[in-house]
């Protein structure tokens, strides 16, 4: 049982930078009733930021802040302005439907434009093992966690703490009644896509040294911020927290104990068994269903 | 149906019908490949179109249906008799899959059968002494018929497109029966379908298994004509894929996954230099259609005729 | 108790969600070709009295008996075989369909078996009986129209229609006046006891507007807070003091 410990920190630690997309991915679900398909495009392209300002000679941390900057613009401003304000009021289908053209769109656009290879991108934290009390950690396991839950905690503090914050939270909860009370409801709206780059670009920061940079990256990462986010409970934002961390460890203990070939299948069980018997997810409140 | 368009359709079969005298061995293959997908989305438009469920597991029967002919192929069995053990197969898996939208609707519905698909994905990656895992399955013999072998690109074609006109035909047939009303009364509305004494319950199902089962079906050709099958054309993305060339089409019209299919299978591995190009237009167009014209290609002549009305 | 010649009896049915009893022991009876009213404020219990008699939602205590059948709890498919028809408060169409389909649809499964269908003529053998109340409704100039494109007052009409359709022995309306403009209500008004009279069917009618409950129901109750606070014969529930204060109160 040696391996336990470690199995469970680097498992959190890749759950964490799950729960970073998929906490994306509930916000934008609560704020403006979107299921974004191409989540994780939203992780690929700062990725590609990320390496092609690394080759035009920023740093790391400078290449970071850059694709932080285009994320907002791109995937937070333009994807609301572009794609969803005109569709939000068809309903959820729709929305649906063009995210994943989104995603083809993405996709194949960088594939065709940039190259259809595989770029190793360097990590934010050194490399080497901590060794403590007879097991060691590595320092981008470290790293990660340190740095996603910092994210995570100055998020929640924003969203609590702050009257904006709180705004947005009752625009996520009722935007009707949170217009009557003179909220800037598209304003709030839009900070939520500003938060859901930036959570992308994090994610994407963390996990490009161990995805690497690639055009069809986000097949994988998109779908497992999906499974975290729906496991949870994609309606409150503790259950993307949860439902990431769950598939992180899960991931890593099946896989080593079990099988690797099936490490992915045990998130999908879980995935399956929340949709059936617990559609609102392990965390969430049941939605009303409308007649 | 009028007796323009009727004269219309017979000549757009028989053109088809003689392109391949036009045609080298590459556009052939196109040809008889975009059959095949016809078929699948055929019975994706049932469900999806006319139905009204929510699929991203469709490349998973058209998956089921290929594996189950690569290896019942290989060991000799008679393509018909394959043919019709994965449509049944299909059928019942689709039958169970179809209790989840019982439970759930609407987007739920699509997180829950793309999970459906992925599992499947795992399965035809991971258990390699059935499916050869990533390597697959190669040498999938070409089937003969009542002793006539079907071995060449031309009659290997005329039987893909004689196969893919008689499922369509008969998908005709069955929404124009009463049931084809009962699936667009489920659609639009189910509360109302129930109170009038319409099973919900039996027409969810059976939307669900007729799709899969055209899918299968189609899987089964897809193996014959490609001769070699690995689990990547089976993945959830193809599920999406499949999805919009209905949508685009225009779900819900009977020729809707024609347009569609041309749009998603043939164009693409036409302009294969240009193919990652054309996919990245593709999609955001996909966002563009919606946007403009969320009733799909085929509702344009539609809104022409609204707007001359007007 | 007497022998009745009535076919729906409603027994002290209760819908409760915890302390809010939305219907609290509301019993009713309807004989072969009768037209109850049903009238009272809003929220006053009258929808929920008709879900629960109509299996959308299961009802807390009492009894609903059919043709002396129980058929409490039941769920709308299976009232819907035993002759049991609904409109409900808003709108609901096909609105994809065409209108003649709309009317096939509410009629075609009350008849033969799924597989029966399958292989039955595309009409289902309804093309007559469409017609008839394509005629009925003057809806034959938009027979071939998807319903949806039409206007609120013919959609309540296809609407309607279609509970009519596979000739009912019972239809529950709730408020089928809501948002007709009324010319067209007049209209319905004779729609309703013409239907009553030719298809012999018993109906049971929730409505605010005073004047149609007035020409169309010899016999009305009055719902308050969940309960039946009146009932008789239009005219004396107008003049019962209880049922104004009820409606004018507050």
């Amino acid at each position: 049982m040696g391996d336990l410990p470690q199995l469970l920190v680097s498992g959190i630690a890749a759950g964490a930078v799950y729960a970073l997309a998929a906490l994306g991915f509930t916000l934008l679900w609560q704020a403006a009733g979107v299921i974004n398909f191409a989540q994780g495009e939203f992780v690929m392209l700062p990725t590609f930021a990320i390496l092609i300002a690394i080759k035009a000679g920023a740093s790391l941390w400078l290449a970071f802040l850059i694709a932080c900057a285009l994320a907002m613009l791109v995937l937070g401003v333009g994807f609301k302005r572009v794609v969803v304000d005109p569709l939000v009021r068809f309903g959820v289908i729709p929305l649906v439907i063009a995210t994943m053209g989104l995603s083809i769109g993405l996709k194949n656009g960088t594939k065709a434009g940039y190259s259809a290879l595989a770029f190793p991108v360097p990590s934010a934290f050194p490399s080497g093992q901590l060794a403590f009390g007879g097991v060691s950690f590595s320092y981008a396991d470290l790293g990660t966690l340190l740095l996603a839950g910092i994210i995570v905690v100055g998020l929640q503090s924003f969203l609590n703490r702050t009257v904006t914050g709180r705004a947005m939270q009752a625009v996520a909860q009722n935007t009707d009644a949170a217009r009557v009370l003179g909220i800037d409801v598209q304003r709030m709206v839009l900070y939520t896509f500003l938060i859901n780059a930036v959570l992308a670009t994090v994610a994407a920061l963390l996990i490009a040294p161990s995805y690497l940079a690639k055009f069809d990256m986000g097949d994988s990462i998109g779908q497992k911020a999906f499974f975290a986010a729906i496991i949870g409970g994609f309606n409150q934002t503790r259950g993307a927290l949860l439902g990431g961390v769950l598939i992180g460890v899960l991931e890593n203990i099946v896989g080593f104990y079990i099988s690797p070939a099936y490490k992915e299948g045990v998130a999908l069980l879980l995935f399956l068994a929340v949709i059936l018997f617990r559609p609102e997810g392990l965390l969430g409140k049941a939605e009303e269903r409308k007649v | 149906m009028t007796r323009t368009r009727l004269f219309m359709l017979a000549v757009a079969l028989i053109a088809f019908g003689v392109l391949p005298f036009f045609l080298k061995s590459y556009g052939l293959y196109l040809l008889t490949l975009f059959c095949v997908y016809l078929m699948a989305t055929y019975g994706l438009n049932l469900t999806v179109g006319y139905a009204g469920q929510m699929s991203l597991g469709h490349a998973a029967f058209f998956g089921i249906g290929a594996y189950h002919a690569a290896i019942l192929l290989k060991l000799g069995w008679p393509f018909l008799l394959v043919l019709a053990i994965a449509a049944v197969a299909c059928f019942i898996v689709g039958l169970a899959l179809g209790f989840p939208a019982l439970r759930v609707q609407h987007h739920y519905l699509a997180f829950a059968t793309l999970g459906f698909n992925v599992l499947v994905f795992l399965m035809m990656r991971n258990e390699q002494t059935i499916t050869g895992g990533t390597f697959g399955i190669s040498a999938i013999p070409r089937p003969s018929l009542l002793g006539y072998s079907l071995d060449g690109a031309i009659p290997f074609f005329y039987f893909t497109y004689a196969s893919t006109l008689t499922l369509v035909a008969l998908l005709w047939w069955l929404l124009r029966s009463p049931w084809g009303r009962a699936f667009a009364a489920l659609r639009d509305n189910p509360i109302r379908a129930e109170s009038l004494g319409i099973n919900i319950t039996a027409y969810t199902l059976l939307a669900f298994a007729i799709g899969a089962a055209c899918a299968g079906v189609g899987g089964v050709y897809f193996a014959a004509l490609v001769g070699f099958i690995e689990p990547a054309p089976f993945h959830f993305s193809w599920s999406m894929t499949m999805l919009l060339a209905v949508i685009v089409g225009g779900s819900g019209r009977f020729f809707g996954p024609v347009l569609g299919t041309v749009i998603i299978v043939l164009l693409p591995e036409w302009l294969r230099g240009a193919q990652n190009w054309y996919l990245a237009v593709f999609g955001f167009l996909v966002v563009a259609l919606m946007v403009w014209l969320p009733g799909g290609l085929s509702s344009i002549p539609d809104r022409f005729a609204r707007k001359a009305a007007k | 108790m007497t022998l009745r010649p009535s076919f729906l009896d409603v027994i002290d049915v209760r819908k409760h969600y915890g302390a809010i009893k939305a219907v609290d022991g509301v019993s009713l009876s309807v004989r072969p070709g009768e037209i109850v009213g049903v009238i009272g404020p809003n929220g006053s219990g009258k929808t929920t009295l008709f879900n629960t008699i109509l299996g959308q939602i299961k009802p807390t205590g009492g009894t609903v008996e059919f043709c002396g059948e129980d058929i409490t709890g039941m769920s709308p498919l299976e009232l819907a075989r035993r002759g049991v028809g609904r409109t409900f408060q808003t709108l609901q169409v096909f609105g994809r369909l065409s209108v003649r389909d709309n009317l096939i649809a509410a009629a075609q499964e009350s008849k033969g078996t799924m597989p029966g269908r399958l292989f039955a003529r595309p009409d289902a053998g309804l093309r007559h009986r469409s017609d008839e109340m394509l005629g009925l409704f003057r809806l034959e100039h938009v027979a071939s129209l998807p319903a949806g494109s039409l206007s609120y007052g013919q959609q309540k009409l296809i609407d309607i229609a279609m509970a009519f359709m596979p000739a009912p022995r019972l239809v529950l309306l709730d408020e089928p006046c809501a948002g007709v403009n009324p010319s067209l209500v007049d209209e319905l008004l004779d729609l309703l006891l013409a239907l009553n009279r030719t298809q012999g069917g018993s109906f049971v009618v929730i409505e605010h507007n005073m004047d149609f409950i007035m020409k169309l129901c010899p016999h009305v109750l009055c719902m308050v807070e969940g309960r039946v606070l009146a009932e008789g014969p239009p005219a004396a529930l107008q003049a019962n003091p209880q049922v104004l204060e009820a409606y004018l109160g507050n």
